[in-house]
């Protein structure tokens, strides 16, 4: 044994166990992440739970078993519990999400396993999913239509076809609200900027004037117009309603203009549990965010992110793929070149908030500021470019994965073999043609890699943002149907930042939780793709080159 | 002319053109390349460039420069007070009668005299001024009343042009208010106001010091203040006071009498006491006068040897005593000095006009002049501190005061600084507050602690896990495994540090809290685990070991070291119960003694470790595997065991390639942002305790940079936070990239 210890051997286990426990760390966060993100939208069943506590005073309990865990016996009682009979020394503790925000004030509540009498799963409770104040958990009893009460035969049918009238309103009613309604707000905005800019220039005339008062009187009157109809719409929304036993045991009547759908967990096979996911699976990458997000979906934040990060691919390709080419074709060996290639990896290296600060003020307060003097005089004090912005994002992004670019290009050429590149000169090509006909697409999809791998760098990077255009909730997306269609001046939204947002500055961390899980899963999904793209179109590459050099 | 020339010619002209031109596209490309090259060095330095330039200010000194000068008429009296309204466009000099003049400064044209109305035969007797920031006097008369007068500007824009009009306001009404008991006339005054209280001490008729306080209470039915006034003497007070200086809270008067100061205590009437007598020490010194600074916490006391000393109250074991702080130097006796309306600035002048400018906290001599002015008598800044007006000569001299971050100096970045109101010098970080007349506190030194300390706990996680995996992947794993756990390894580096730092925060941090002894156990029981499974392996049957997959020998641990995890969180709360009573935060708290925060340098350390690994893992695993085979074979062949060799040739010759990868790796550490903003709560204590938090600086720019004002100190130094940090990281790095080139030079020999 003493000789298999200074063999060695014990620590070459060591070593071994290091690489085990990394790679258990590895897969069991990206499992954790998975596990957590996708359960989100499995329909869980809803309990009915008969309670009695110590005091002997019974009641009722109805909704999601959301966590378990388990307590000492000993700090319960110190924290005044009684028991009778002992339960052990440890006693379960369930975590539930009773919904129903309005009238029980917390939707959280901790039961001890020790108060629960009977514990069932009735098929007729019903989960509503509503725009405001969380979920609603009850047994629905019955539907009013206009103020009366319809007869109770067939209520689910029933029931969701007045959900589903509703919702087709509420639809329209924000179609007309967000576009037709918002585009009138922009064009009077216009106005006001463009008559500040004649009054500025010093042009404002009195045919201007009444041009301008023209117009305005114009767009006011489509307004008008179109605000009676929004009204109409949210009205018509709100004529049904439908009534609720919950678990106090008395009648709610909830409005069904905000009433999203309704479910019956407990009533469900496994399909259509399935069916149920994917729904709400696409619900969440499709729909906007409500109630503070944490509610609803991340639409605009998978928007933003995916803009920002095209804009700053844009962006950032050439100038990384010029550097490497003049790394590895053109510059000779020299102090020059080796202050560069320290330059490549010190801008990988430098910490991505500094990038930020430098974001922040060179091109957000210098460069937007100075634009803003320049070209938006009529909009200031406000500022329009001077503030942060998705374009100010991607230039910062662009400065921070420039190295990715570079290293990922510069690699590519190195495989190239330099007989390519001399047969080509020999055969009377110029460097720049032997360049741009035989290097560039033969290094095409290294520049791809570095490519995807910059973007998948910057799609996960958020403290930058948080100081160059990123915000919590933008109330328009960067590109819209007003006109100049593309607004590069625009805050945005961002999946990294609305986990950031959501877990930690939300006011109901524990109703979010589940949502920042499943946008964290939608985020590591998109980067990890991104990054095994990556490495087998490197891979794919390589093996190319290798068989090319023989 | 094309047309004449034959066919051959033409062609060769042809090609000639476009010979020239693919040149011209070839010299084009090169120069634009080339361009673009240097574009990412220019990148680099626009960074660094930017960020000094920002910086820089903060370090400057600051400018005083003449601007103009006006002479006034009531030059037989002696001035109160001077100053000018917030654009620095009106100049004032109140007059020890009571009488102000105003100029404008741009002509010395005078806007006129305004004379408070007295009662008929009524003269003044004495006068006193408020905190330079209220611009108020007060005036005693000889019938025993005083009258309150404040200096105000009115500022109006007839056809959108501002014009600013002087004018006297009297804030408790034009008709003075009786003050001492018995109708004599007030000398010596001094007073403090508020709206509901005012205090005056004077001496009285039997030249004793008496203090009338004067609480306001507001009518129910009229809604008027009606005054009640009480009167006291003060007991025990020296005999020849030269300067009198109440504090504007009501709660102090100083009495400045030949080389000591006396100060009482005068918050409740029926309780005045003598508090502390302030003696000078050294001997040929004498006090010239006393001042109080902005926010009225400090006493500035001027020795006639030049020496200004900032004095303020400390708590000790016999109370809140007055203390010498800190002194600066006037360069001459002082004749007149100045403080700022809400910085700690002062300005001092000496007869021979040698004008100097200070700040207390940060120590900073900011500027020091002699200008061509004789016998100043008196001073005063302008509200916004950008001017000061001197009274000398019978002139009031006009300066432009540029001073726009004083409160910054690199000893008060890096150095214990002494705030007012602290027991002892600190280093502290607080940059912003609710109260108005808050001072930011802008030591860097918690922020670089709480970096290090992050660091360090990451890269104690970090560097066994990661070269100890490195090696062992780069020399004894087989190429298959290899192949799939390096990739796997090394996408984590690509996970965005926002998740990490969201399941610190809300998953690890309330799991390592409630199972404390598990993860000790954890601790303990894992490297014996590995130790067991060696063992039990070791004497496995050879005909067991045959059957098993030796290429995956490796991967048998996963699941042993998974199950040794799952048991010890298990074991956990068993372990609580019997040793810590179920409750091991509590025991920590209470037995300990040791402060516990959910969120600690723990979770950061675990967390951010995690997000190091692949980094240092990768370039370690490169330069392991990259040492020349032949040196190991060579190792082996003579004798070595395998892990002779690895200790003794594999990892020497690797060594400069993996402490570029722990320099990498700290590099990353010290800058990440996201982990550290979200797995702590941010605090910025400077203690190494593993339970307790930390405040990084790189978090704290994330925190405090979208609120801080463009321009304004707090922002530049957030700057130097943030160039800091780049300058970290910069030299980490190259020093990192410099031992790279090098080893790879060295294995090209070999």
């Amino acid at each position: 044994m003493n000789k298999w210890f200074k063999s060695g051997s014990p620590w070459i286990w060591m070593t071994g166990g290091a690489v085990s426990l990394s790679l258990i760390a590895v897969l069991g966060l990206l499992l954790l992440i998975a596990w957590r993100g996708l359960s989100y939208f499995w329909p869980a069943e809803v309990y009915e739970w008969q309670l009695r506590d110590s005091s002997g005073s019974e009641s009722t309990l109805i909704g999601q078993l959301y966590d378990r865990e388990q307590v000492p016996t000993a700090r319960l009682e110190s924290a005044g519990y009684e028991f009778n009979p002992y339960p052990g020394e440890f006693v379960t503790r369930y975590l539930v999400k009773t919904g129903n925000r309005e009238f029980v004030g917390l939707d959280f509540r901790w039961v001890l396993g020790t108060d629960i009498v009977s514990e069932s799963l009735p098929k007729d409770l019903a989960v509503f999913e509503r725009t405001k104040n969380g979920n609603f958990y009850g047994y629905p009893v019955a539907v009013i239509e206009d103020g009366k009460r319809l007869p109770a035969d067939n209520l689910r049918v029933m029931l969701k076809e007045h959900v589903q009238r509703a919702v087709d309103l509420n639809d329209d009613a924000m179609t007309l609200q967000k576009q037709d309604i918002g585009s009138i707000n922009y064009e009077l905005e216009r106005l006001r900027l463009k008559e500040r800019g004649y009054e500025l220039d010093g042009e404002l005339t009195d045919t201007r004037k009444t041009e301008l008062e023209l117009a305005r009187q114009a767009l006011n009157d489509e307004y008008k117009v179109l605000e009676t109809e929004l009204f109409a719409l949210r009205e018509a929304a709100g004529r049904d309603g439908v009534v609720v036993r919950d678990m106090r045991g008395q009648e709610v009547t909830l409005n069904l203009s905000q009433v999203l759908d309704v479910t019956y967990p407990n009533d469900m096979g496994l399909m259509t549990k399935v069916g149920h996911w994917f729904k709400s699976v696409g619900g969440f990458i499709i729909d906007d965010p409500r109630e503070a997000n944490t509610e609803g979906g991340v639409f605009p934040a998978i928007f933003g992110t995916v803009f920002m990060v095209m804009l700053m691919a844009v962006i950032v390709t050439p100038f990384g793929v010029i550097a490497a080419i003049y790394l590895h074709e053109y510059a000779k060996k020299g102090p020059v070149t080796k202050m560069i290639r320290i330059a490549v990896i010190n801008l990988a290296g430098v910490p991505s908030i500094v990038y930020g600060v430098f974001g922040l003020g060179f091109f957000v307060y210098m460069l937007g500021g100075s634009l803003d003097q320049l070209f938006y005089p009529e909009a200031l004090p406000a500022p329009t470019f001077g503030s942060p912005g998705v374009i100010w994002s991607a230039l910062t992004l662009a400065i921070l994965t420039l190295p990715v670019v570079i290293v990922s290009t510069e690699e590519g050429l190195s495989r190239i073999p330099s007989a390519v590149r001399q047969g080509s000169l020999a055969l009377g090509a110029t460097k720049a043609e032997t360049l741009w006909r035989i290097v560039i697409p033969m290094a095409s999809p290294a520049i791809m890699t570095g490519l995807i791998l910059a973007v998948a760098r910057a799609a996960g990077e958020v403290a930058p943002l948080m100081l160059v255009g990123v915000v919590k909730l933008a109330p328009t997306l960067p590109i819209d149907m007003n006109f100049p269609f593309v607004h590069l001046e625009r805050k945005f939204m961002h999946l990294g930042f609305h986990i950031y947002d959501v877990g930690f500055q939300s006011p109901n961390v524990e109703a979010a939780r589940p949502l920042v899980y499943a946008t964290s899963f939608l985020l590591v999904t998109v980067i990890v793709a991104l990054n095994l793209t990556a490495i087998s179109v490197r891979n794919h590459l390589r093996e190319k080159f290798r068989s090319l050099e023989h | 002319m094309e047309q004449s020339l034959p066919g051959a010619a033409h062609s060769i002209l042809k090609a000639g053109h476009r010979t020239s031109r693919r040149a011209f596209t070839d010299k084009a490309t090169a120069v634009g390349v080339t361009v673009g090259g240097i574009m990412v060095f220019v990148a680099l330095l626009l960074i660094f460039f930017y960020l000094l330039y920002v910086v820089k200010p903060i370090f400057d000194s600051a400018e005083v420069e003449p601007v103009t000068e006006v002479s006034y008429q009531q030059t037989q009296s002696k001035a109160l007070m001077v100053g000018s309204d917030e654009q620095n466009e009106i100049l004032y000099r109140v007059a020890d009668s009571g009488l102000v003049e105003f100029f404008r400064a741009v002509d010395g044209k005078s806007l006129g005299e305004f004379k408070p109305t007295l009662p008929a035969g009524v003269t003044v007797t004495s006068a006193a001024v408020a905190t330079a920031a209220e611009q108020k006097y007060a005036l005693g008369l000889s019938d025993g009343s005083v009258l309150l007068v404040k200096v105000d500007f009115g500022v109006t824009y007839p056809d959108n042009v501002r014009l600013i009009t002087p004018r006297l306001r009297y804030p408790e009404g034009q008709q003075p208010m009786a003050v001492t008991k018995d109708g004599s006339e007030v000398r010596d005054l001094s007073f403090g106001y508020a709206s509901d209280k005012m205090t005056f001490s004077y001496r009285d008729s039997n030249g004793n010091w008496a203090i009338t306080r004067m609480s306001g209470e507001e009518n129910m039915l009229t809604e008027e203040v009606e005054w009640v006034s009480e009167h006291e003497t003060i007991p025990d007070t020296p005999r020849q006071v030269t300067q009198q200086l109440m504090t504007p809270d009501q709660r102090q008067l100083l009495l400045h009498s030949g080389n000591r100061i006396f100060v009482y205590d005068i918050r409740y009437l029926d309780e005045i006491s003598l508090m502390q007598v302030i003696e000078v020490k050294e001997p040929n010194t004498s006090i010239t006068n006393i001042s109080l600074l902005a926010g009225a916490s400090s006493v500035l006391v001027s020795f006639d040897d030049g020496r200004v000393a900032q004095y303020f109250q400390v708590a000790s074991d016999k109370g809140r005593l007055y203390r010498e702080i800190r002194d600066f130097n006037a360069g001459g006796q002082v004749a007149a000095i100045a403080p700022e309306f809400f910085r700690k600035s002062f300005v001092t002048i000496t007869p021979e006009g040698e004008l100097s400018l200070h700040y207390t906290t940060s120590e900073r001599d900011l500027f020091d002049k002699t200008f061509d002015l004789k016998d100043t008598k008196i001073m005063g800044f302008s509200p916004r501190a950008s001017a000061l007006v001197v009274d000398a000569g019978e002139k009031l001299h006009l300066f432009r005061v540029e001073n726009d971050h004083p409160e910054v100096s690199w000893s008060a970045l890096w150095q214990k600084v002494w705030y007012e109101g602290y027991p002892e010098p600190q280093y502290v970080w607080q940059s912003t507050s609710g109260s108005d007349d808050f001072e930011a506190k802008l030591s860097l030194m918690p922020l670089v602690f709480g970096t290090m300390k992050a660091a360090f706990y990451a890269m104690l996680f970090a560097v066994p896990l990661a070269i100890a995996g490195a090696v062992y992947t780069a020399y004894f794993m087989s190429p298959k495994v290899r192949g799939f756990v390096k990739p796997t390894v090394e996408i984590m580096e690509a996970l965005p540090t926002v998740i990490l730092g969201f399941l610190a925060g809300l998953w690890l941090a309330p799991l390592v809290e409630e199972n404390l002894p598990g993860m000790v156990l954890l601790l303990i029981l894992l490297p014996l685990t590995i130790l067991a499974t060696a063992v039990i392996w070791q004497v496995l049957p050879a005909a067991i070991k045959l059957k098993l997959p030796e290429e995956f020998k490796e991967l048998f641990l996963v699941p042993i070291l998974c199950l040794v995890g799952w048991a010890a969180f298990e074991f956990s709360p068993v372990l609580e119960l019997w040793l810590f009573d179920g409750d091991t935060r509590q025991y920590i708290t209470n037995e300990l003694g040791i402060t516990f925060d959910q969120r600690n340098a723990l979770v950061v350390g675990i967390a951010m470790g995690f997000a190091v690994i692949p980094t240092i893992f990768s370039i370690a695993e490169d330069a392991v595997f990259s040492v020349p085979r032949h040196l190991s074979n060579g190792s082996l062949a003579l004798g070595a065991t395998p892990w002779q060799t690895l200790t003794r040739v594999v990892l020497l010759t690797a060594s400069p390639g993996i402490f570029s990868a722990v320099m990498m790796g700290l590099g990353r550490a010290v800058g990440e942002t996201m982990i550290v903003l979200m797995a702590t709560g941010n605090t910025p204590i400077m203690e190494w305790s593993v339970f307790e938090g930390m405040r990084t600086l790189a978090a704290n720019i994330a925190v405090e940079m979208p609120e801080s004002a463009i321009g304004s100190t707090h922002y530049r130094v957030l700057f130097l936070a943030a160039f800091v940090l780049f300058v970290f990281t910069f030299c980490f790095n190259t020093l990192a990239e410099v031992v790279r080139q090098r080893l790879r030079e060295r294995y090209s020999s070999l």
